[in-house]
This record gives C-alpha cells, sequence and structure tokens, in this order.
C-alpha cells in the first residue's frame, strides 16, 4: 500500500509552498483585507493551481484529487484569501478562470463569499446584502438560495482546513517551546504539553480523512473529511490561541485570523449537521 | 498515494477469505467469559488451526500491508483475535524475534506460533505503572540463575500462562532506567503465586503475581544484562503499532448493528443520537483510514511501528468509549442488563484509556517524541 504521498505529489507540495512563501507571507496576508490581490491570482494562475485538474488537452496540468487536496492545504496554511475553491473548480467551463484572469464565486448555502471582488457568480445572488464579516479577509454577502456546492468543493474546503489545523499546531508548538513561564519553557508543563499533542491528533487523522477521501472520491467518505478537517481547524486554532495566553487574544497575533477562517471555512460546503445526517445515513 | 494493494497481497487476501470460509463453521462454542482453561483451549486451538495453514507468522513476517489485510479479513470474518495467545504473539514473539539468540528463537518462537505456550505479560507492579521504570522487583544473580523477588499486577492471562515476559531490576545503584533486565520466567517454577484480580466488568483477565526466590535460568535473559529498558521499547512499540487494528474493523461493525438497532426501536427519529452515530462513522472510517497510513508509513521505513501508535491509540481508545457510551442511549433502559453483550464491552470499553499506557502517557510521548517538547523533568 502506498498511501504516503508520492516523489512527485511531494515535489508539487513543495513548489506550491515556495510560491506561498515567496508571494504570501506574513506581511502579505495582514496587508491583505477587502480587496482581491490580482496579481497574486494570475500568478497562482501561471503556476496551474486552478488548472490543475484541468486534462493537458485543455491547456491544463492533467492532475487528480490527491494533488488538488496537497496544494489546497498549503493554500489553508497561509490563510491565502479569494474564492479559491470556486475558481478552481470553474476551470475549464468559465472562461478566464483556469489561467487565473477570472475570479470566480459561488452561492454557497445562503452565503456568498467575495461577491464584489468576483467576475462571475454562480448561482442566483440577485438579493445578496453584504454581511458585517467575521473574518476580516473574506468578505461575505447574505442571500436567500440556500444551494450547496458538490463533494469536490466540500474535500478542497476541507483541505484548507487540513492546513490550517497543521499550520497552529507547529505554532503552538513553536511558541510553547520559546516562551518561559516559572523559569522554564511552557512547553514543559503537562497542561500546555497536552493541549499540543491533542491539536496534532486531530490535525492526524484529519489528514488520513481528506486524503483518503482524495483517493476514494467517496461522498459519504468527503462528509467524514469535511467534518473531522473542521473540528481540527477550528478546536486547533482555539487550543494554539490558548496556548498563546494574553498574546493570543490581540489582533497582532496571526491565531484569531486562522481561528475566523475556520469558522468561515466550517459554515461553507457542508457544515457538521448536513456532513452528520449523511454519514448516519450511510450507516 | 492510493490505497490499492498489489496483485500478491489481493492473492493473499482471496486465499485467506476461502480458508477462513471453510475453517469457520467448524470453530466450536466459544466458552464463557469465566471459564479459563476453556478459553485456553479455545484459543490454542485456533492458533493451531492458523499455524497448519500457514498464518500463524502473520503478525512477524509479513509486510505490514499483509499483517492489515490479515486482521481487517478475520475480523470481518468474525474469526477469533489472538486471545490468550496475545502476549506471545504481539508482545514476546516479536522481541524474542527481534533481540533473542539463535537458541531462544529456536526454544520459543514456534510454540508460540503453535499455539503450544501461553505467555503473560509481568511488566507493571503495585508501584510502577505507568511509571514503569521505577519497577523494583529484584533479581540476584545466584550460579547459572537470577533468584527473583518481588511482585506484579495487571498480568494479563498469568492464570493460564506457561512463560511471563518479565522485567525486574538487576541493578539497584543504577539510574532507574538502567539495570532492569528481561527474562523469560518459567510460570511452573517453585515461589510463584499467582491471585486474580476482580474488574469492574466481573471478569478475571488479569491477576497479582508474587514472587519469593523464584529461579529464572540465566540463559533465559533476552538481550544484555542491565539493558531491558532498551529491550522493552522494542516490546512496546510492538503492542502499540498493531494491538488495535483489527478491533477498528469490529467497531465499524458494531456501529453498523447499532444503527440497525436504532431503526427498530425507534430511537433513529432523535435527531441529536441519529448525528451522533453519524458523526460516530466519521470517526471510525477515519481510524481505520489512520491505520493505513500508519501501515504504508511503517512499510516506507522498514516495517518498525512508530510513534503513530500513539496518536492512533490516543483518538481510538476514546472514540470506543464514545461508541458504547452510544450504544447505551440507543439501547435505553436496557443498557443497565448485563446479560447484553453492548453492556459488558462498554463496561471494558473503559480500560482502552488506561491499559498499555494510559491516554496521559500517550500524550506526553506525542509530545515530547513527535513534537519535540521539552521533557518534564
Amino acid at each position: 500500500m502506498h498511501f504516503q504521498p508520492t516523489e512527485d505529489q511531494r515535489a508539487l507540495r513543495t513548489g506550491v509552498r515556495e510560491l506561498l512563501e515567496a508571494r504570501f507571507g506574513r506581511e502579505a496576508l495582514r496587508a491583505s483585507g477587502a480587496r482581491l490581490d490580482r496579481a497574486l491570482w494570475r500568478e497562482l494562475g501561471d503556476a496551474g493551481f486552478f488548472a490543475l485538474r484541468l486534462p493537458e488537452s485543455q491547456g491544463g496540468v492533467g492532475l487528480g484529487l490527491p494533488e488538488a487536496v496537497l496544494a489546497f492545504e498549503e493554500a489553508g496554511r497561509v490563510l491565502l484569501p479569494g474564492p479559491l475553491v470556486a475558481t478552481h473548480l470553474a476551470a475549464g467551463t468559465v472562461a478566464g478562470a483556469a489561467t487565473g484572469e477570472s475570479v470566480v464565486t459561488r452561492v454557497d448555502g445562503g452565503l456568498v463569499a467575495w461577491l464584489e471582488e468576483a467576475d462571475v457568480v454562480l448561482g442566483d445572488a440577485a438579493d445578496a446584502v453584504p454581511v458585517r464579516s467575521v473574518d476580516p479577509l473574506t468578505p461575505l454577502h447574505r442571500v436567500a438560495s440556500v444551494e450547496r456546492p458538490g463533494p469536490e468543493a466540500v474535500l478542497l474546503t476541507a483541505a484548507e482546513q487540513l492546513g490550517s489545523a497543521a499550520r497552529t499546531t507547529e505554532l503552538a508548538v513553536r511558541y510553547a517551546k520559546e516562551r518561559e513561564q516559572f523559569g522554564r519553557p511552557i512547553g514543559g508543563f503537562q497542561a500546555v504539553k497536552h493541549l499540543c499533542a491533542q491539536m496534532l491528533v486531530r490535525t492526524e487523522l484529519a489528514r488520513a480523512a481528506v486524503y483518503a477521501a482524495a483517493v476514494t472520491g467517496d461522498p459519504v467518505e468527503t462528509a467524514g473529511a469535511k467534518l473531522l478537517a473542521d473540528e481540527a481547524a477550528v478546536q486547533g486554532a482555539r487550543d494554539c490561541l490558548q496556548v498563546y495566553g494574553g498574546m493570543g487574544f490581540t489582533w497582532e497575533a496571526d491565531v484569531h485570523l486562522h481561528l475566523k477562517r475556520a469558522w468561515v471555512r466550517a459554515e461553507l460546503g457542508q457544515p457538521a449537521a448536513q456532513a452528520e445526517e449523511l454519514l448516519a445515513a450511510a450507516l | 498515494m492510493d490505497l490499492t494493494c498489489t496483485e500478491e497481497e489481493e492473492a493473499f487476501r482471496a486465499r485467506l477469505r476461502d480458508w477462513l470460509t471453510a475453517a469457520l463453521p467448524g470453530l466450536p462454542p466459544k466458552p464463557p467469559p469465566q471459564d479459563w482453561p476453556g478459553r485456553r483451549a479455545y484459543d490454542t486451538a485456533w492458533q493451531r488451526a492458523l499455524f497448519e495453514a500457514g498464518y500463524a507468522d502473520v503478525h512477524w513476517d509479513a509486510s505490514p500491508t499483509r499483517r492489515l489485510i490479515f486482521l481487517e479479513e478475520t475480523e470481518k470474518a468474525g474469526a477469533p483475535y489472538v486471545g490468550a495467545n496475545f502476549v506471545g504473539l504481539l508482545h514476546a514473539g516479536p522481541t524474542i524475534a527481534a533481540e533473542g539468540t539463535t537458541e531462544q528463537r529456536a526454544r520459543w518462537l514456534t510454540p508460540i506460533l503453535r499455539g503450544d505456550e501461553i505467555w503473560c505479560q509481568g511488566f507493571s507492579e503495585p508501584g510502577a505503572g505507568s511509571d514503569l521504570a521505577s519497577l523494583r522487583t529484584r533479581a540476584v544473580r545466584d550460579g547459572d540463575s537470577y533468584v527473583v523477588t518481588g511482585s506484579k499486577i495487571w498480568t494479563s492471562h498469568a492464570e493460564v500462562a506457561d512463560w511471563c515476559e518479565l522485567l525486574v531490576r538487576t541493578d539497584p545503584e543504577a539510574p532507574k532506567h538502567r539495570g532492569i533486565t528481561w527474562l523469560a520466567m518459567p510460570m511452573d517454577a517453585p515461589g510463584i503465586t499467582v491471585r486474580p484480580l476482580r474488574t469492574l466488568a466481573g471478569s478475571t483477565e488479569f491477576a497479582e503475581v508474587f514472587l519469593d526466590e523464584v529461579r529464572v535460568p540465566a540463559v533465559n535473559r533476552v538481550g544484555e544484562e542491565n539493558d531491558g529498558w532498551r529491550v522493552t521499547m522494542v516490546t512496546l512499540s510492538f503492542e502499540r503499532g498493531t494491538a488495535f487494528v483489527g478491533e477498528v474493523v469490529a467497531c465499524r461493525r458494531t456501529l453498523a448493528e447499532l444503527a440497525r438497532t436504532a431503526r427498530k426501536n425507534g430511537r433513529w427519529d432523535d435527531a441529536v443520537l441519529r448525528r451522533r452515530l453519524g458523526r460516530l462513522n466519521a470517526e471510525f472510517t477515519a481510524l481505520w483510514r489512520l491505520t493505513q497510513w500508519n501501515v504504508s508509513e511503517a512499510e516506507a521505513t522498514g516495517g518498525v511501528p512508530g510513534t503513530g501508535g500513539s496518536v492512533f491509540k490516543l483518538r481510538y481508545s476514546h472514540a470506543r468509549q464514545e461508541l458504547y457510551d452510544t450504544a447505551a442511549e440507543v439501547l435505553g433502559p436496557d443498557a443497565l442488563d448485563l446479560s447484553r453483550e453492548w453492556t459488558l464491552d462498554r463496561l471494558s470499553s473503559l480500560s482502552y484509556t488506561i491499559a498499555a499506557g494510559t491516554s496521559q502517557i500517550q500524550r506526553n510521548i506525542v509530545a515530547e517524541r513527535i513534537l519535540g517538547l521539552p521533557k518534564e523533568r
């Protein structure tokens, strides 16, 4: 069994990570707001982020869902903003989506993200009303339509959650090694240590679930992967905030951005109640 | 990244399935939990059947993927698990295979594989459970023997065991992780007293073992004198790496039965309960995938189970308790009936966050060995 990523898949992941490190570091993250960086969007297009699964005959990269999941995991790690999932899924059907020349968003269960920045909106957003979004880096509108995207969108959203969960685990562990209280690193205290261990456990379970769903493409398994990835991302950000202590409650720490984005993503695609009902019906 | 098996592995699966289909109808009825001699006979007969069919060494020699297939298929078919053979097959055997001399491997491995000899585990002591290295049972060298005095506790299958994998302190002056030695002790040696312990589930799974100047031949030492801690870590990596794999398949089967029962008795209409069952479906599916992930990693790194076992055990032991708590919700008043299988399983599940390293110890292992956080002291 070769469930581990192949060499090519690892190389792809490294490539996406390096591109994002170079073009979307912490400074860019904190500078970004409700405006989308079009130059970065086109760079993502040039790198094949949106055309990853489009056949080579149509100008795509010709890869599959597992590769897309690895790329979206990296996007989730750095909190890359924009309607990434909708644009990726529109590649090949909406002109300019594959190359990053168009920004595509879609109606998703009563919400639309990035409506004003998008060139194309899929679904009925005629009655859209702006929301004061909890996530400062994800503008939101409310709509009456409760239409939901399909399993692939759910899985890619779960992959972003996985990346965020892995990132907050790393942040908490790094901080716990550096921050000293009572004359020693707080990571030596069992109470802190156990928070970090649980973060890793949730992340690794979510990873197995997300990767497996990418391989099987099964909608029930995808629902489970989203459920566990939502839990890993939301609870991971909360635990990370706790490890950071008072610093974690400030605007300066990145932790709140992870938590707020995780809350938004948990509401998109397939929220917990719907995933759980689908998983129960499959029993 | 894929989940397919090779043709050779699929052929192994098909052969095993055919054999199980033929072998299982001839299986005698399972003896009741309190009938220890009966259970020993049942478990060893099954092990003998596996040996004769060529499947006995699957826990040791086969590729991790084949081991996974074996556990998946036997569990799916409802075949017996290792039972009274578990210490020999999953702990002592692999340890002797990895660390023992040629003579020791020749003496002990085949009887374990054939189900002729049962092993028990003499690791824990009343004062040394989670802090295993603080064990105090003494062994003093006297000619060709070690003379052992002390006591052990939580010794699974001690009542029916022929051998005990025993940890003793051979150098009381050394730091506590050194000065420990791993011995194979014959359970019929003079000076051994076994006193069964009754669990909260009413069963006698394990015992206290008192050792009063028990003579153990020095040739029964596995590894060097005072190097037993390292040998023990080998044993424990096998324990955490493989012990629970088949059970995940069993939990998924139980979950499907729970859903069927809930649909029949009307509890399915409770949305909170229904959603809880859905979440458990995600949980156990993912735990199975995590097992495959760990196995594929072990296969890539040469087959020795790694710390991924601790990540798995932490999540699994809590998920199992959640499963049987949910079963109690599905059963309602019947959950108080001890003659219901799920009620006994609910009680047994309480041991999972304690046995083979408590959840608190596992979190320390994950934090220190995987995440690299500072040690407590």
